[in-house]
């Protein structure tokens, strides 16, 4: 009995602090706090503040006040916003699908032994590098209405008689800011599946090759389904980095001609600063938000672990 | 089944010849082991075989077609890489259907032909499981299986085992043999390993940078090597070597000891000679004096290295040893151990 009584006697409890510091727990959010600070000051203030103006009229030089959802039922009805939805999409779709298929192309190309293969893998990342405001204004001079050069091609060779004005009609404008950012975006995607096929051992095309298959089937029933996880991934961002995109629109269009290369990302820049309808391009802003989520839940599911990946090597 | 015919076989990248020349014939059903160090051009004749490089010379025959030509597919072969090379994102019973998957045939048709191979191969409980999932031993199971299904004239295999452990090592030998046994599919095998050589081959091709050394039975090589590259490749631990010159008492070493010699065959008075003695053939008890270095007692064997007329020997006895370094003992020589090379061309010269 006496022994049990010894043990009892309660542990002096030391002082709250200490066991806060102490604990793992405890300290483990003491680290997080500079990180935590950083997201809350950069991430979390920034969207909220937007999504706070969404739902005020205010201006430029002027406080506003709440209208609740004002700004959206004013966009509801207002076609510019929806020609900028539709332009979106278009960009998104078409830009994405062909940097994919171009990208992968590229990767094959130099995933096979080529002579000078360094140098080409280099070469791949240069429209990646520059910066996107200079390609965007080798683009302009190339789009240029009097002095393009593939309008000079074109002419030198007969197929047309006079320039092709690029981006001044609503049509050829699309087609060809797609095909800027398509330039662009191919380096991001070519690599990163480059280094997904890089993974693929060689001895699986090989056993495939004595299985009897054709190098149709060698890349349809192993180097694909072998990719995806990688094409996952890449392709959610690349989808991202198009749905956002901003600087190539701003120097070669501005959105024109007559709004017809207009992304939300302009559209919204454009009514909110040089518009100086703050609320409004905040709305138009804040509008993105189900497609990019859309976008996030696409990738959440493409990433989880497929079954074959389970288990260990 | 089917014969396979190597013909004046060369290999060369670019300017550099790795293959000089290969000839070997395989019979029907025979189960032939490449060995070499790494570097022979072992997997690279095999890889020739099975159409993964290309013959930059001679001619490679399955059964009576030269098959130099003819895309791996259509070569008729099965091949067990040593990686194994299984389809991750597939299932192990599609893994081993792969192949009559993309030939067409119907589903059902191909789960009565995965589901005998999978258990002669104790894999029929794995069908569903993908490879991450399974162990070493396993894969190699399910690769071979892959190779089983697709019912091959010939059957390559690539260092399969040299990603296991020692002990599934020894087990997975005895299981290709066994299987081998039961299908008798002519097949060809590549390892480093003499041991898998001497206890898997109905013939071992014993092979050196680019060229065949000696073909033969196991116990061939073994008793008659045909030069010092094989003499020295085959058995383990390696034959002693120890140079001398030729006389008619026998083999003088530099230090003046002398030993015997039964079978001179084609040695000459005063030639110089390499005396090759395997470790086993010693026994203790002779007039040979061994300087004993380091004694190893194993349990059933006890090897014991010394220094033996200037240059270091191993042997193996049967009987345990005694004797601590630094002493010296006489041994006995079985005249069956030794063999005699000519010491510029490595030649043998023993019958």
């Amino acid at each position: 009995m006496a022994h049990d009584e010894a043990a009892a006697v309660p542990v002096p409890r030391r002082p709250a602090l200490r066991r806060f510091l102490e604990s793992r727990n405890g300290l483990g959010l003491l680290f997080m706090l500079p990180a935590a600070v950083f997201l809350l000051c950069f991430l979390t203030y920034p969207l909220g503040l937007g999504v706070w103006l969404g739902f005020t009229d205010t201006k430029i030089g002027r406080t506003g006040v709440f209208v609740g959802l004002e700004n959206y039922a004013w966009l509801f009805d207002d076609p510019v916003f929806w020609l900028s939805v539709f332009n979106t999409l278009i960009y998104t779709v078409v830009a994405s699908i062909a940097k994919f298929a171009l990208g992968l192309w590229l990767a094959l190309l130099l995933n096979r032994n080529l002579p000078m293969k360094k140098f080409f893998r280099a070469v791949i990342l240069l429209p990646w590098v520059v910066p996107t405001v200079l390609s965007a204004m080798a683009f302009w001079w190339i789009f240029d209405s009097q002095f393009s050069i593939i309008s000079w091609v074109l002419m030198k060779w007969g197929v047309i008689s006079q320039p092709i004005n690029f981006l001044g009609d609503p049509w050829t404008a699309r087609w060809s800011v797609i095909a800027a950012n398509v330039w662009r975006g191919i380096p991001f995607v070519a690599i990163s599946l480059l280094a997904g096929l890089q993974t693929i051992p060689q001895s699986l095309n090989e056993a495939a090759a004595i299985d009897g298959a054709t190098r149709w089937q060698m890349f349809t029933k192993v180097t694909l389904p072998l990719l995806t996880p990688i094409i996952a991934v890449v392709m959610t961002f690349s989808v991202l980095f198009t749905f956002t995109d901003f600087q190539l629109i701003y120097v070669l269009t501005r959105g024109g001609p007559v709004n017809a290369t207009h992304l939300m990302a302009t559209l919204s820049f454009q009514r909110a600063i040089p518009g100086g309808q703050l609320g409004e391009g905040a709305a138009i802003a804040v509008a993105m938000i189900p497609f990019l989520l859309a976008a996030i839940l696409f990738s959440f599911f493409g990433l989880q672990r497929r079954r074959w990946q389970q288990g260990n090597d | 089944m089917a014969s396979v015919t190597i013909d004046g076989l060369r290999k060369s990248y670019g300017a550099t010849e790795v293959l000089h020349g290969v000839d070997v014939d395989i019979a029907e059903g025979e189960f032939v082991v490449l060995v070499g160090p790494s570097g022979c051009g072992k997997s690279t004749l095999l890889r020739m075989l099975a159409g993964l490089e290309h013959i930059s010379g001679g001619e490679v025959r399955i059964g009576d077609r030269v098959v130099n030509h003819l895309p791996p597919k259509d070569r008729d072969i099965a091949m067990v890489f040593q990686n194994y090379a299984l389809y991750p994102h597939l299932t192990v019973a599609e893994n081993m259907g792969f192949s009559l998957k993309l030939s067409g045939v119907r589903k059902a048709q191909i789960a009565e032909k995965v589901r005998p191979a999978a258990e002669i191969l104790g894999l029929a409980h794995l069908l569903d499981r993908y490879p991450r999932q399974l162990s070493g031993g396993q894969r190699q199971r399910v690769a071979m299986g892959r190779a089983i299904v697709r019912d091959p004239q010939v059957f390559l295999f690539d260092e399969p085992l040299s990603n296991l452990d020692a002990k599934l090592r020894v087990s997975m030998r005895a299981e290709i043999k066994n299987l081998h046994q039961r299908l008798k599919t002519t097949t060809v095998y590549v390892t480093h390993d003499q041991i898998e050589a001497m206890t898997m081959a109905d013939k071992i091709v014993v092979m050196h940078d680019g060229i065949v050394e000696q073909i033969g039975a196991p116990l061939d090589l073994y008793d008659r090597p045909a030069n010092l590259f094989v003499a020295g490749f085959i058995g383990s631990p390696a034959m002693n070597f120890l140079n001398g010159v030729f006389g008619p008492d026998g083999v003088t070493l530099a230090d003046g000891t002398v030993l015997p010699v039964t079978d001179a065959g084609a040695a000459k008075a005063g030639q110089q000679v390499v005396y090759g003695l395997r470790p086993e053939s010693m026994a203790l008890g002779g007039d040979v004096p061994l300087t004993v270095e380091v004694t190893e007692p194993t349990g059933a064997e006890t090897y014991v290295v010394g220094q033996l007329g200037g240059a270091e020997v191993t042997g193996v006895f049967r009987t345990r040893v005694t004797a601590k370094p630094g002493e010296q003992i006489g041994i006995r020589i079985d005249p069956a151990g030794i063999h005699l090379f000519d010491a510029a061309s490595g030649a043998r010269l023993s019958h």
